[in-house]
Formats: C-alpha cells, sequence, structure tokens
C-alpha cells in the first residue's frame, strides 16, 4: 500500500480540513452516521476512529495530525486517508483556510 | 472491528435511518397498489400538537430526515405548517405525493429549500398505463406538478415509481420523463401490501420481467434510486448499489397517521405493530424499547434459504412480501430470483394469507373493486428510504 501523490485528487492530507456546516453526525454503536443537509447524503463511518478524526479536524492544522491525535498509526494510515478523501468528494468535509 | 455493516445494521440503531410517516390516511386517489388502504381521513390522526412532539422526538434522536407520506400528505390543512416546523427542528422532509397541491407557488417555495426533497409518484410512462393504476386523470396532474418544479428552479427532485407488470417496459420512458424535468427517477418494488394485497397477484412483474429489471437496474447503476427495494433480486447477478437486507424494525419503520409505530411501510398489520407515538416515552422509548423490534434485531436464521448459495446476497428477501402472500417469514421470498418463491406460492394457501389492516379505503371503494376494471384513483406511495447510495469505507471497514 502506497501513498502515491495524486492518487486522491481533491484531498491533500497536508492541509486543514473541517466537517461542512450542514453535515449532522449521530454516533452509532459501529461509528457514525453523516448526513448532509444540501446534498442529502448519508455516509457510514465504520468504526469510532475515523470519528474520532472527523471530529479533531477542526482543532488541528492537517488532517495528518489529526489522524495521528485519533491514534492512528503509519499502517493505518493510508486507509484512513482514502477515507478522508471519500467524505472531501461527497462533500463532507471542506478544506478550511 | 469484524461484523459488517450489514450485519451491525441488522442488530438495529440508536435512532431509524429511514422512517416513514404516513401523515393521513386521506387521499384524493385511490391507488389500487395502495400499501396502506388509503382514502378516508381517520378521525383519530394525530393533531399538529401531536405532529410537532413527534417532530421534537426525532430531532433529539437526531433523525436526519423523514419520508412523509399519507394517503395524500399535502391534503392536510397543517402540512405546509409541520414542514416548516421539521426543517426548523433539524429534521429534513421528504415526502411523497400525487402533485394535487404542487402549483407554480408552492414549487417555488420548495425550489428555494435545501431541507425539503419532493418524490413525485408516477406509475406509467403514459397516462394510459398510470391511470390504470392511479385512477384517471392522475398522470396528468403528475406531470402538471412536475412542470411547476421544474419551472421553479428545483433540480433533483425525484419521479418515483412502483414496478408492475405494465410499465417495465417501460424504464427508458420513465427514466426519460425524469431527464425532462430535471427530476431522478427513482424505482420501488411492488408490495402486496394494504390494496396491494389484492391486486399484486395480477400486477406484480413476470420472473422474466425481473430478470429484465435486473439488468436494466445494473447497467444505470447509481443514476437511478431504488430504496433498495430490489435486494431480492441480487441472486442473477450480484447485489445491486445500495444496503442488501430487510431493514424493518432495524434502520426503517413506519408511524402511522393516528401514531402507531409499524417495522416497516409495507407491514400496516398487527403482527408487526410496536406501539403508539401515544404511550408514555412516545417514539423514541418504541424504537428503542419494543419487544418486536428487539426480535426483528436478533440473528435471523436463514430458514429454508440457509441451504440456498445466494443467502447472502438476498437475505431471503422481503419480510411483508412473505406475509401477505402467505408464506413462512423464514422461507424464499415470493419473487426470489432462483425461483424458490414461485414454488412456494403454488404451496401456500393464498386464501389463508393474512388480511393487510385497517381499512380506509373509500367505501365501495378500491378494495371492493381491487383486480376490477374500474378507475381507481391513486394513493401516494409510502415509500421505503431513498437516501442516496452509500460512500463506503471499504478501507476504514476492513481493517483488521
Amino acid at each position: 500500500m502506497s501513498t502515491d501523490v495524486g492518487a486522491h485528487p481533491g484531498f491533500d492530507l497536508d492541509r486543514a480540513w473541517g466537517l461542512d456546516d450542514r453535515v449532522a453526525v449521530r454516533p452509532e454503536p459501529f461509528g457514525a452516521l453523516l448526513y448532509h443537509f444540501g446534498t442529502r447524503r448519508l455516509s457510514f463511518l465504520k468504526n469510532t476512529t475515523v470519528l474520532a478524526v472527523l471530529r479533531g479536524l477542526a482543532e488541528h492544522p492537517t488532517a495528518r495530525s489529526a489522524c495521528a491525535a485519533a491514534g492512528v498509526g503509519a499502517d493505518a494510515l493510508p486507509a484512513y486517508e482514502r477515507a478522508l478523501a471519500t467524505l472531501a468528494a461527497s462533500q463532507m468535509i471542506r478544506e478550511r483556510p | 472491528m469484524t461484523a459488517s455493516l450489514v450485519e451491525q445494521f441488522e442488530r438495529g440503531l440508536a435512532a431509524p435511518i429511514c422512517l416513514t410517516w404516513e401523515l393521513t390516511y386521506a387521499c384524493n386517489l385511490a391507488c389500487v397498489h395502495c400499501l396502506s388502504s388509503s382514502g378516508r381521513r381517520d378521525p383519530r390522526e394525530l393533531t399538529t400538537a401531536e405532529c410537532r412532539e413527534v417532530i421534537d422526538t426525532l430531532q433529539r434522536m437526531q433523525v436526519f430526515y423523514v419520508n412523509i407520506g399519507g394517503g395524500e400528505p399535502t391534503v392536510r390543512p397543517d402540512f405546509w405548517e409541520l414542514v416548516d416546523y421539521a426543517t426548523g427542528h433539524q429534521v429534513g422532509v421528504k415526502f411523497s405525493t400525487n402533485g394535487i397541491r404542487i402549483d407554480a407557488a408552492v414549487a417555488r417555495r420548495l425550489a428555494g429549500s435545501d431541507y425539503v426533497d419532493v418524490q413525485i409518484s408516477v406509475d406509467g410512462a403514459t397516462a394510459e398505463v398510470n391511470d390504470a393504476v392511479r385512477g384517471t386523470g392522475s398522470y396528468a396532474t403528475a406531470v402538471r406538478a412536475m412542470r411547476h418544479l421544474s419551472e421553479a428552479g428545483f433540480r433533483g427532485f425525484k419521479l418515483s415509481v412502483v414496478v408492475t407488470r405494465h410499465n417495465v417496459s417501460q424504464l427508458d420512458e420513465l427514466k426519460a420523463l425524469a431527464d425532462r424535468f430535471g427530476a431522478q427517477l427513482r424505482l420501488t418494488r411492488l408490495r402486496p401490501a394494504g390494496r396491494g394485497a389484492d391486486t399484486w397477484p395480477e400486477l406484480h412483474p413476470t420472473a422474466a420481467q425481473q430478470r429484465q429489471l435486473y439488468d436494466w437496474l445494473a447497467a444505470h447503476g447509481e443514476q437511478v434510486l431504488t430504496g433498495d427495494s430490489f435486494f431480492h433480486l441480487a441472486p442473477y447477478g450480484g447485489a445491486l448499489p445500495g444496503l442488501n437486507m430487510c431493514g424493518a424494525g432495524r434502520v426503517v419503520c413506519l408511524i402511522d397517521p393516528v401514531g402507531d409505530v409499524y417495522a416497516c411501510p409495507f407491514a400496516i398489520h398487527d403482527e408487526f405493530l410496536a406501539g403508539s407515538v401515544r404511550q408514555p416515552g412516545g417514539f423514541a422509548a418504541v424504537w428503542r424499547d419494543a419487544e418486536l423490534f428487539a426480535r426483528l434485531r436478533e440473528p435471523q436464521t436463514g430458514g429454508a434459504c440457509r441451504s440456498c448459495g445466494f443467502y447472502d446476497s438476498c437475505r431471503g428477501g422481503c419480510m411483508a412480501a412473505k406475509f401477505f402472500t402467505g408464506l413462512p417469514l423464514d422461507g424464499p421470498d415470493p419473487e426470489c430470483a432462483a425461483g424458490h418463491g414461485a414454488e412456494a406460492l403454488r404451496a401456500a394457501d393464498r386464501a389463508a394469507a393474512p388480511r393487510p389492516a385497517p381499512d380506509h379505503s373509500r367505501r365501495g371503494g378500491a378494495r371492493a373493486r381491487a383486480g376490477g376494471r374500474g378507475p381507481v384513483p391513486v394513493t401516494i406511495g409510502r415509500r421505503p428510504c431513498n437516501e442516496d447510495p452509500l460512500a463506503d469505507f471499504a478501507g476504514a471497514a476492513s481493517r483488521p
């Protein structure tokens, strides 16, 4: 598994991200549900770590540091990068200044 | 984490994902396949104040949106007030309508809200095919409503179709009709529930048509919504997009116009009645504590389907479809793609199948005529969920 540059167009792990204002988060035993009121899309977070990453995004200067703070190790990072890229593509998270 | 998402969902969620709320049994139409046998208003229907309380509960439970249907929900005098109340309390609204109240002014107002989505029910690409099921003039009403929505700039509203023996050959035309108005096509399964219990034998797609439907859905992928209706067809060639499971009492439920809570919109029968929003604790307590829901959230054995190689993909199909056709709940779906349903139906005692209840059909109305040729006005569909396809976190989920 590698983290090729450009593997996730539109998402950069080394930039600052945050949940879109129109997204609601509902914790569930398996992780959480996200719902975007603007696009009317649902997403499923399949574990509590990815939920912790999302909640940390707003307080961290980069998504990479939010992942680290949530306990995501180097081996797991590519999977979380993919997950975040998916969320960015569906506008659940947005780059912030 | 070892359990799949489907397995997690089968154990139930903190709140439903897909909650259908029928606001009234009143309807200007009397569709022959109406799942709730609607027509006449029930005098016990929830008051405006009770509806607001339900919405407050949904907000606390973080139910992101409700699928409002009926009857024809827009004929309730407080309908728009309740829509505003819901969207003002972080509960989005998708409502199903036959279009009767969608004029130019309403369409402009709907187009202005991010929190309201609309499903126009149409059951044929031509007036002839549609009106045979939904009643004379219903096609024209629906098209007029879609024109208003389109002209108001409402993009991506839904054109919702129950697939029948008579419209399954019109899928391309139905898609073109949706495209013409900037809408998205949504196809759902005909269920033998409500008045549909009587008309299902003549209206449900034949085995050959089901195959044709599967191929069409597979070719159109995520451009077309299905409310995960067709998971019973997976044996034809693999799972279609969406959750492939019965969500009843696990991720889905129904609140009917009098506040009764059922496991799913296709199962309005005492057997699937979990409680009432009027009981102490309201809807939240029913969802959390109902004995029926606890049972539905237990692992299912698969019964007679267990030895079938396709069980993992179809999970035995639709509980309501089995129930109202007199089949055992732990056996095959009546439309089982592997052909087991047809055998089971031949063996089943259809006359002894449970009768849908309650019946709010107008007197001398559609149930009495069901199966006959009479012009049968429509009802608004109670549709299953139509949330968009999942963003699937394969990476995060499959981590050891």
